[in-house]
């Protein structure tokens, strides 16, 4: 039987009164619906108690949906600080941004990704220059760094 | 009791969006061109100085386009959409009651919070969803939906009001003197004809219609101008729907990329189309009572062989079954359809709507077969939710997509998509 057909099943019973249906659906995941059941007749479940949501991706780096976004990394100025191109990586607008942070800001109309420092922004590999904040004149911290991903071939 | 409702909108809804994931654009006047890149849809501040208006055609803005460096971009519904999500969940957690009311405005209750400062409070809106989104939105406030709309829009064009007006705890002369320098054209709901025929009845401002007569207004215009006058009073007429109620019609339209002439290619659009209204129309629990298809040539061409025609179509059963209402559609298509012109839009659109549930039995059909229909709709639809749009489809809505809309400057789906989400590049700091 298919996750989708014991559910629906579930729902059936649900019209009927037989069970109460507890979905729980994360946000925009793929992942398979999680449900606790209560059915009045018949031998419960030794598990049904046991039952907990699968473990997703997901849950484990994103904290705010509505503020997060992803972006992918173009470039080797952060491999010190284990971010190689081609890494996506996930930015949370929503947290205030503090000095020794990985941050997301925009500088001269363009996306970077930098340590934030005392007043400039501070790339993770001695081949690249720390950028002052006083010299680009259009410095905006957009978000934090708060995860990174990469999958292997 | 005295309401409070808020009405919350994005400036430039489209642009701002477009601007949020590509800096380089806020330096710039910018355009965002309708579907088939047609017309101008949204502009911002600098586009709107330049003089190029709502809906203008873009063929007659492009001259002055490229003089000054407008950037023009095709729609990126994809975008909007999710940007939309993301405001309007975040504007969910400052009122427990909300009416989404357009992609990008809603309605907020904020009545019971009178005693907080609703200044301050519009700011915490206004910070939060700027710093998690990157979208500038302008926050009115007022003791109707119709007043909180006229605050948004004072505080959008009054750069002192700092994008936040409260009208609910001002002074009646202030108010007064508000609206007197606002036309009544400008109020939500006066429409240009509207506003042409307040005009000769002596009615140019927003304070005059305020203090029309309600009944008179009522005996003239309607039942809906009343209740505008009476918002315009204070009093709430205009409740908040938080649910919207289910549509009466559904449309489904494009304009192609390039003029078709063949039935074929018509065929396999207007398919496409009413694939697309069948599971809107299913997704509301809804069937059909009628359909009609529509074809068109360009009206802009005006050297090209003008047609145009339309067919409506009572159904013998109200469905949502996709192949039954394709069938109707393409059977009415092969009537208006007329070889040698040059096609540039197709449409379908599916009326009398009425709840699946509420649906009279037919004499003529079996239930076993409507249940069966019903299944496999669901089907489909669970189907293509889960991989991808159009995993199933009808054959006859063809494959090749040659006639599909152009978007020659189209900003990658940076939220929706893996492939297409925002590069950050290195810059030249390197040495």
């Amino acid at each position: 039987m298919s996750p989708l057909d014991l559910l629906r099943s579930y729902t059936r019973k649900r019209q009927t009164n037989v069970a109460e249906i507890f979905v729980r659906v994360s946000n925009k995941s793929a992942d398979i619906p999680f449900f606790g059941s209560k059915v009045s007749a018949g031998f419960p479940s030794p598990a049904a108690d046991h039952v907990e949501v699968r473990l997703s991706a997901d849950q484990y780096l994103v904290k705010n949906p509505t503020a997060t976004y992803f972006v992918r990394v173009k470039g080797d100025s952060m491999v010190n600080a284990g971010i190689y191109s081609g890494d996506v990586l996930v930015v949370d607008r929503s947290v205030e941004p503090s000095i020794g942070q990985i941050i997301l800001a925009e500088v001269d109309g363009e996306f970077t990704v930098k340590y934030l420092g005392q007043n400039q922004l501070v790339p993770a590999n001695a081949h690249y220059s720390a950028i002052p904040f006083d010299e680009a004149d259009t410095v905006a911290l957009i978000g934090v760094v708060t995860g990174s991903m990469r999958k292997f071939p | 009791m005295t309401r409070t409702i808020a009405l919350i909108d994005v400036n430039n809804f489209y642009v701002s969006c477009e601007r949020a994931f590509n800096p380089r654009l806020k330096y710039q006047p910018v355009v965002v061109l309708s579907n088939n890149d047609g017309c101008v849809i949204s502009r911002s501040n600098e586009a709107k100085a330049l003089g190029i208006k709502m809906g203008e055609p873009w063929f007659k803005c492009q001259a002055m386009a490229r003089q000054y460096g407008v950037e023009a971009l095709s729609s990126n519904y994809a975008l909007y959409a999710d940007m939309s999500n993301r405001v309007m969940s975040i504007l969910a957690d400052f009122s427990p009651h909300q009416e989404v009311y357009s992609i990008d405005e809603c309605f907020l209750e904020l009545t019971g919070f009178a005693q907080k400062d609703l200044i301050a409070y519009g700011q915490l809106m206004k910070t939060r969803i700027f710093k998690w989104t990157g979208l500038p939105v302008c926050v009115g406030v007022g003791a109707t939906k119709t007043l909180a709309k006229i605050a948004n829009n004072i505080a959008k064009k009054n750069i002192k009001f700092n994008g936040l007006c409260n009208l609910s705890n001002i002074k009646h002369e202030e108010l007064n003197h508000l609206l007197h320098a606002m036309e009544a054209g400008e109020v939500w709901g006066v429409g240009r004809q509207l506003a042409l025929k307040l005009k000769a009845r002596g009615i140019d401002t927003a304070l005059d219609l305020k203090r029309a007569d309600p009944v008179y207004i009522r005996q003239s215009f309607g039942v809906v101008m009343e209740k505008i006058v009476h918002e315009l009073n204070g009093t709430l007429c205009i409740d908040l729907e938080e649910v919207a109620p289910p549509r009466k019609q559904i449309l489904s339209s494009r304009s192609f990329g390039d003029a078709v002439s063949d039935y074929q290619s018509l065929a396999a659009s207007i398919t496409l189309y009413m694939s697309r209204a069948a599971e809107k129309l299913r997704g509301q629990q809804s069937v059909a009572s009628v359909i009609q298809v529509y074809i068109r040539t360009s009206p802009f061409k005006l050297d090209q062989a003008q047609y145009s025609n339309s067919m409506t179509i009572p159904l013998p059963t109200p469905t949502d079954d996709t192949r039954q209402l394709v069938k109707m559609a393409l059977w009415a298509l092969k009537r208006i359809y007329k070889p040698h012109y040059s096609y540039v839009k197709a449409g379908v659109s599916l009326g009398d709507l009425i709840s699946k549930a509420s649906m009279p039995l037919d004499f003529f059909t079996s239930p076993d077969s409507s249940d069966r229909s019903t299944a496999l709709m669901r089907t489909v639809d669970r189907i293509n939710a889960k991989m991808g749009r159009e995993s199933i489809k009808l054959a006859s809505e063809g494959f090749d997509r040659s006639w599909q809309m152009k978007q020659g400057n189209k900003s990658p789906n940076y939220t929706t998509s893996w492939e297409q989400i925002l590069c950050v590049k290195d810059k030249a700091f390197s040495f």
